[in-house]
């Protein structure tokens, strides 16, 4: 009984570290390539297109981070004040004519 | 890190085969449609002709049909890097838009160069050739294609972190490399998994980068939309910016001498360059320009200055359009590798064997999987998902090839007036490929690896015949001819034929050495499974 139970939260813990990686990971990746537009001094389109492929770097580094992490809370954590820390950020520096 | 390697090859690894395979005879699509196509004539030495009486015919005929262009194109005939075929005497335009429309309606026509008319041409069979193949690899089959594009992207991403994840695996990459255990089961499986894969590394690392590059704003589109937005206005007014836009006018027939234009050009180039292309075109604002094009070279951003540009009325030389900014450079530097167009014959061949290495890498690590597993499900009793994973390795890795040389077969076989025949052709490749996926799963797995494989070798190894029996373009034509496309396609048939063949010996002797002296084996497998 006791083993079963171990065993369904393993599996509650697996699901956890693939939601977060997976999704937490394309949250926080589309919200800092954001920003990375934003900041980036280039024309704006030029930026984007940078910023967008240079997230695939950060999605899978994000992946394999949130799969290396002792600590899955503070992984969530970490991703959750990540993503909203470059969406605030983001939304400060929008220009005025941005379609927010 | 291992377990995430493992898994996200796993979940991936038999879409990823699949595009692997169709993506590396991408490679040699026009080489594929070409003989695919065998109703067209043997490569010859082509014809010399007058080019600026080809131009002014051109011109003539551009001026009948598209009166009203945002620009004409008269290509030349030329030997082309890219197709790696001749390519003909043919105009191009572009209506400009009308009223409420955002692009003008494209039209192109195939001209006589000998007569100067419309060219009556060889009608093919329908078929849908190495490009259908090619296109497969990121848009799939029977799937619509914006679905399609995103599950190819989401098993490339998969594959990338299986890629860095596997790399970080590997404490020691380097001696790895220099490992290989033959014939001690998954030990060698897992050697040959590792050499394969670092051999090509760089290749996967750029093939895999690269690819999710051609539809970053897609997979990616949180950038774009918070900025630009979403709506197909926004979205068009991002790709304006990016690239760059221009207003057109309609073009007139240039009244300075094009003649002129193309002798200037060749002295800058060199007496010998072959021209490929007269392109003109009025932008808003800008002098009527004549941009005359020289055959694409050799270098990875391929198109780049590979045009002169001339004023169409005074025929003096105008500066050359802006570059590329250096974000669209980055991307079309990536797609200019992943595409390979500029790459020299044997480059491509390069290009085809790493593709060839990325099918061994997914092939033996989908093995490996199964291996490592196999005794523990064997004592347990039949387990169903591992005899899935089995059927689905043996039907992906010995069933798709068979599948595909199924599609050249049918292109062969059937009926040429049959209707639809193109999706015919490409519904007899995923026929086959399920029947050897059916077969799989009731056949006992070893036998179905060993049937399969000889399958496999034998659609190959018969395919040069079959083009004999059906056409009058096989090797006892092509080879004394010359025709190293068409020839080059038998005898590759031939060879991947002889590599079939020679997995399936190996993995019959492997299975009745097994059989034969089960003990041993299964101390081995033991001592494997411990790992």
């Amino acid at each position: 009984m006791a083993r079963q139970t171990a065993s369904a939260r393993y599996r509650w813990l697996v699901a956890s570290r693939v939601l977060a990686a997976v999704l937490g990971g394309y949250a926080l990746t589309s919200a800092a390539s954001t920003l990375l537009a934003l900041l980036w001094p280039l024309p704006l389109a030029e930026a984007v297109a940078a910023s967008t492929m240079l997230s695939f770097v950060l999605y899978t580094l994000i992946i394999i981070w949130v799969f290396a992490s002792q600590r899955l809370r503070t992984t969530w954590l970490g991703l959750l004040a990540a993503t909203a820390l470059c969406t605030l950020l983001s939304w400060a520096l929008l220009p005025a004519g941005g379609s927010l | 890190m291992a377990w995430l390697h493992t898994w996200t090859g796993l979940i991936v690894a038999w879409v990823l085969f699949f595009v692997f395979v169709t993506g590396t005879a991408g490679y040699f699509n026009y080489e594929i449609t070409r003989w695919m196509e065998p109703e067209r004539p043997l490569a010859g030495t082509p014809l010399e002709y007058d080019r600026v009486a080809l131009v002014e015919n051109g011109l003539d005929r551009l001026q009948q049909v598209a009166p009203e262009a945002e620009f004409w194109a008269i290509n030349l005939p030329h030997w082309a890097q890219a197709q790696r075929a001749w390519q003909d005497y043919s105009i191009e335009w572009t209506t400009l838009p009308q009223e409420g429309h955002e692009r003008g309606r494209r039209g192109s026509e195939q001209l006589d160069p000998a007569t100067g008319g419309l060219r009556t041409d060889i009608e093919p069979r329908d078929t849908g050739g190495g490009r259908q193949l090619y296109v497969m690899h990121y848009a799939l089959h029977y799937i619509d294609y914006p679905i399609a594009f995103r599950l190819v992207g989401i098993c490339t991403m998969l594959m990338l972190v299986a890629i860095i994840s596997g790399v970080i695996t590997h404490k020691k990459i380097f001696k790895d490399f220099f490992t290989f255990r033959p014939g001690k089961g998954q030990r060698s499986w897992l050697d040959a998994h590792n050499v394969i894969s670092v051999m090509a590394l760089p290749f996967f690392l750029m093939i895999t980068y690269s690819g999710l590059m051609f539809f970053a704003q897609q997979y990616m589109p949180a950038a774009g939309a918070v900025t630009y937005g979403t709506d197909r206005a926004a979205i068009e007014r991002f790709y304006d910016d990016l690239y760059g836009a221009h207003a057109h006018e309609a073009v007139s027939r240039p009244r300075a001498d094009i003649g002129e234009m193309m002798d200037k050009a060749l002295a800058t180039w060199g007496s010998d360059t072959q021209l490929r292309s007269v392109f003109i075109q009025q932008d808003s604002g800008e002098p009527p320009r004549v941009k005359i094009g020289r055959a694409y070279g050799n270098a990875v951003l391929w198109r780049e200055g590979h045009d002169l540009s001339y004023h169409a009325d005074t025929g003096e030389p105008l500066p050359a359009e802006p570059e590329d900014n250096a974000t669209v450079q980055s991307v079309q530097f990536m797609f200019g590798l992943h595409e390979g167009r500029f790459a020299e014959p044997w480059l491509r061949w390069l290009y085809f064997i790493a593709g060839l290495l990325g099918c061994g890498m997914i092939g033996t690590g989908m093995v490996l999987w199964t291996v490592k597993r196999r005794k523990q499900h064997a004592a347990a009793g039949t387990h169903f998902g591992h005899r899935l994973v089995e059927a689905l390795n043996v039907a992906t890795i010995a069933g798709l090839p068979a599948g595909v040389a199924a599609y050249f077969w049918a292109n062969r076989l059937l009926p040429v007036e049959l209707a639809e025949r193109a999706s015919w052709e490409v519904n007899v490749l995923f026929l086959i490929w399920g029947e050897t996926l059916i077969y799989a799963l009731f056949r006992d797995i070893r036998k179905a690896w060993i049937e399969l494989l000889w399958l496999a070798a034998a659609a190959y190894a018969l395919l040069p015949l079959v083009n004999a029996l059906t056409t009058d373009r096989h090797l006892g034509v092509t080879l004394p001819a010359g025709d190293w496309t068409l020839a080059g396609f038998d005898l590759t048939m031939l060879a991947l034929g002889a590599a079939f063949g020679y997995m399936a010996i190996k993995v019959q002797r492997r299975w009745l050495a097994k059989i034969t002296d089960t003990a041993p084996a299964a101390r081995s497998a033991v001592a494997g499974g411990a790992r």
